[in-house]
């Protein structure tokens, strides 16, 4: 897989992970010189293209993965992984891995000089499974997916299958259509291997194929956007020192003088040091160990010893395809979009896309909604990639001042946010990595007024609690996603045995089924056909803004659909469902 | 008496930042000092109060001293 510049490993630089090497087989129709004919192929196992597999594994249908190298992430790459990305991720079953050996971190501190100028804490309140970031390398993530997947059996991963071309020009037999690009027809992928050349004509293609997207390229897509000039080292370092697991920026550093640094901490004893070196900084020059050493040592001490892991430098942009969607082929992450590492909007934005798409093109593929879900891909992702090309943009910006203008403003806003606590909120060091909300999709249905705007609006992402089932502790995150979810917030003292039982039969003939996922204030599952999610703690009620009867539509990938205070009939919810899955009602 | 306020107040902080760098863009120095004026003006009128903006020049002098 693409690292960024190998010319970058130089002597005196050593990882110390030690690669996994995937075994390359033969695909059976590079000898019978056939088409081989398959639903779904991703083409690019990196972080983003083995998520949406294990999302569908998970869901029960079979994927090509296509791989034109047979290992994981090379170099150095993300290492902050958000909430939401772990959230997405442990529906599969990934996650657990990935906290466990993670670095888990909530707080950041803001330097200018040597004087913190503030600090802020991502995540301020307890009773949510999994944290506000953790911290680990990429390859350790891919690792994690791919083995994932493996257990899961049903990606089919294809290591040395390279995509060389993609041609939409099908035939599906609709004369209607023009015969092309409505995905009636697929995709004809070429795919080279050690082995020799093979085809494959794919119903539905997900373009995971990193910032370099072979499939983009080959279909004449543009990728349009802005180029940061400043340069960026990027060092990784391990030695045996005990920093705080947090998030550290300084603005003008006397380690650094006049630039910015941001300082990591990685499992394995590894730190991540981004250091600013300006527009005119020489790549080669300051790539090497001679000139890294000098400066890692001003920054963490002359006294401590350390390893070089990896060195490169960057220069970043932010660019973004016009669409996604091309007819059957769908790009999504790198490939779709770029961003400047600052806010860590990359690899976890990608894993959103994802999260979006896998449950819409398997309800497709299964017959259980209409082909116009595709289109709200699109409608829901671009406006997710804007807002982090957005952040990520103004963060760069703020960090590499254009003019003497937003250098005089960027100095009073530093220099005045130690003792002015509202300048500290136009400090930007990163806007870090959040949940997009869905907040002008079409699948919504209108909000309920009655909440006021309090809980996850229609469009939003859900949010996690504590809860007790059975008896055990649990979280409602984890009874959430992979299908409709009718969540109905209820008093379990005052609720019939008879309205669960007429409620959870009514939702489950609905298509696509709806679960009934039920949460009450206290635990008297025993009485009831159903299991009451036990909202021991109140965090539950209290972060939906929900009271008993209050009902929440949620979607596959967690997201709210509708929502109403007071419980709606079936055929209220039943109509926000076909909403949520761009069928057409009719009348 | 007004007191100064100096809690986040802003509604939509990154997005005033952008904002106001933005419309220092193709202005010439001096463009620019004029345009600052003029808009320390303006707020200074929406501020209206005249010891709260004594304890905005306060704070803007000391921090101008703690900079060097
Ligand atoms: C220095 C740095 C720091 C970063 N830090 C963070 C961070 O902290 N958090 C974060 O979320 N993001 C971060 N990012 C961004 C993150 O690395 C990317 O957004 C993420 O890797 C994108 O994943 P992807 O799967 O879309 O693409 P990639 O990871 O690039 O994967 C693409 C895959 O496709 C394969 N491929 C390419 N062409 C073909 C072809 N023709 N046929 C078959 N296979 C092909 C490649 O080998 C590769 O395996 C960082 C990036 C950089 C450079």
């Amino acid at each position: 897989m693409s690292g960024p510049d190998p010319a970058a490993r130089q002597k005196g630089v050593r990882q110390s992970y030690s690669y996994p090497k995937y075994p390359f087989r033969r695909p059976a129709a590079v000898d019978s010189g056939t088409v081989e004919h398959q639903r779904v192929v991703i083409v690019g196992a990196g972080s983003v293209g083995l998520a949406a597999a294990v999302e569908f594994a998970c869901l029960g249908i079979e994927t090509v993965v296509l791989d034109d190298d047979d290992t994981v992430s090379a170099g150095s790459r993300a290492i902050c992984w958000s909430k939401r990305t772990l959230e997405v991720l442990d529906r599969s079953g990934v996650a657990e891995p990935m906290v466990d050996k993670g670095v888990i971190w909530r707080q950041g501190r803001v330097y200018r000089g040597e004087r913190e100028i503030y600090n802020f804490d991502l995540l301020p309140e307890a009773g949510h499974k999994m944290p506000a970031f953790i911290n680990l390398q990429q390859y350790h993530t891919e690792e994690y997916l791919v083995d994932r997947a493996v257990t899961l059996g049903k990606t089919d991963l294809r290591w040395r299958n390279a995509v060389v071309d993609i041609d939409l020009d099908l035939d599906d037999g609709d004369p209607d259509d023009g015969g092309d690009l409505q995905g009636g027809g697929g995709a004809l992928l070429t795919v080279d291997t050690p082995d020799g050349r093979y085809q494959i004509r794919a119903d539905y293609v997900l373009a995971a194929d990193g910032v370099r997207s072979t499939l983009r390229r080959a279909m004449g897509l543009e990728f349009q956007g802005r180029t940061f000039e400043e340069r960026f080292l990027i060092t990784d370092i391990r030695m045996n020192a005990d920093f705080p697991m947090e998030r550290r920026f300084w603005f003008e550093p006397s380690f650094h003088a006049g630039q910015s640094a941001l300082l990591h901490r990685q499992p394995d004893n590894i730190y991540r040091i981004d250091l600013q070196l300006g527009p005119d900084a020489d790549p080669v020059e300051e790539s090497k160990p001679e000139r890294v050493i000098p400066r890692v040592c001003k920054m963490v001490g002359e006294d401590l010893d350390f390893d070089l892991e990896w060195i490169s430098v960057y220069t970043f942009t932010c660019r973004r395809m016009e669409r996604f969607r091309h007819g059957p082929v769908f790009f999504v992450g790198d490939a779709a979009h770029v961003v400047s590492p600052f806010g860590a909007r990359g690899g976890n934005g990608g894993i959103q896309d994802i999260d979006n798409l896998v449950w819409k093109l398997a309800l497709v593929l299964g017959g259980e909604a209409p082909a116009a879900l595709l289109d709200s891909y699109d409608a829901e992702r671009l406006p997710a990639a804007d807002e982090n090309i957005l952040n990520s943009a103004r963060s760069t910006d703020f960090m590499t001042p254009k003019n003497q203008v937003s250098a005089d403003f960027r100095r009073a806003v530093l220099s005045l946010a130690e003792r002015a606590p509202f300048a500290r909120t136009l400090v930007n060091s990163g806007r870090l990595s959040l949940p997009h909300v869905y907040a002008a999709t079409a699948l919504s249905t209108g909000d309920d007024d009655a909440f006021a705007g309090d809980g996850p609006v229609p469009g939003a992402s859900a949010l996690d609690a504590p809860v007790l089932l059975n008896g055990a502790q649990s979280w409602l995150l984890n009874h959430l996603g992979q299908r409709f979810v009718a969540l109905c917030f209820v008093d379990p003292e005052a609720l019939g045995d008879d309205w669960i039982k007429a409620w959870s039969k009514a939702l489950a003939s609905l298509t696509p089924s709806v679960d009934l996922v039920v949460v009450g204030r206290s635990d008297i599952a025993s009485r009831s056909s159903i299991a009451i999610l036990d909202d021991i703690s109140g965090q539950a009620f209290a972060r939906w803004a929900a009271k008993p009867g209050s009902v929440y539509l949620l979607r596959p990938d967690q997201h709210v659909a509708a929502r109403w205070l007071e419980a709606p009939t079936v055929s209220v919810l039943a109509a926000a469902l076909a909403r949520a899955i761009a069928r057409k009602e009719a009348g | 008496m007004g007191r100064l306020s100096t809690e986040p107040r802003i509604t939509r902080p990154d997005d005033f930042y952008e904002a106001l760098i933005k419309a220092h863009r193709g202005l010439s120095d001096e463009q620019s000092r004029q345009l600052n004026a003029s808009l320390i003006l303006i707020l200074a009128n929406q501020v209206g109060d005249f010891e709260v903006l004594q304890q905005a020049l306060n704070l803007a002098q000391e921090d101008g001293v703690a900079r060097d």
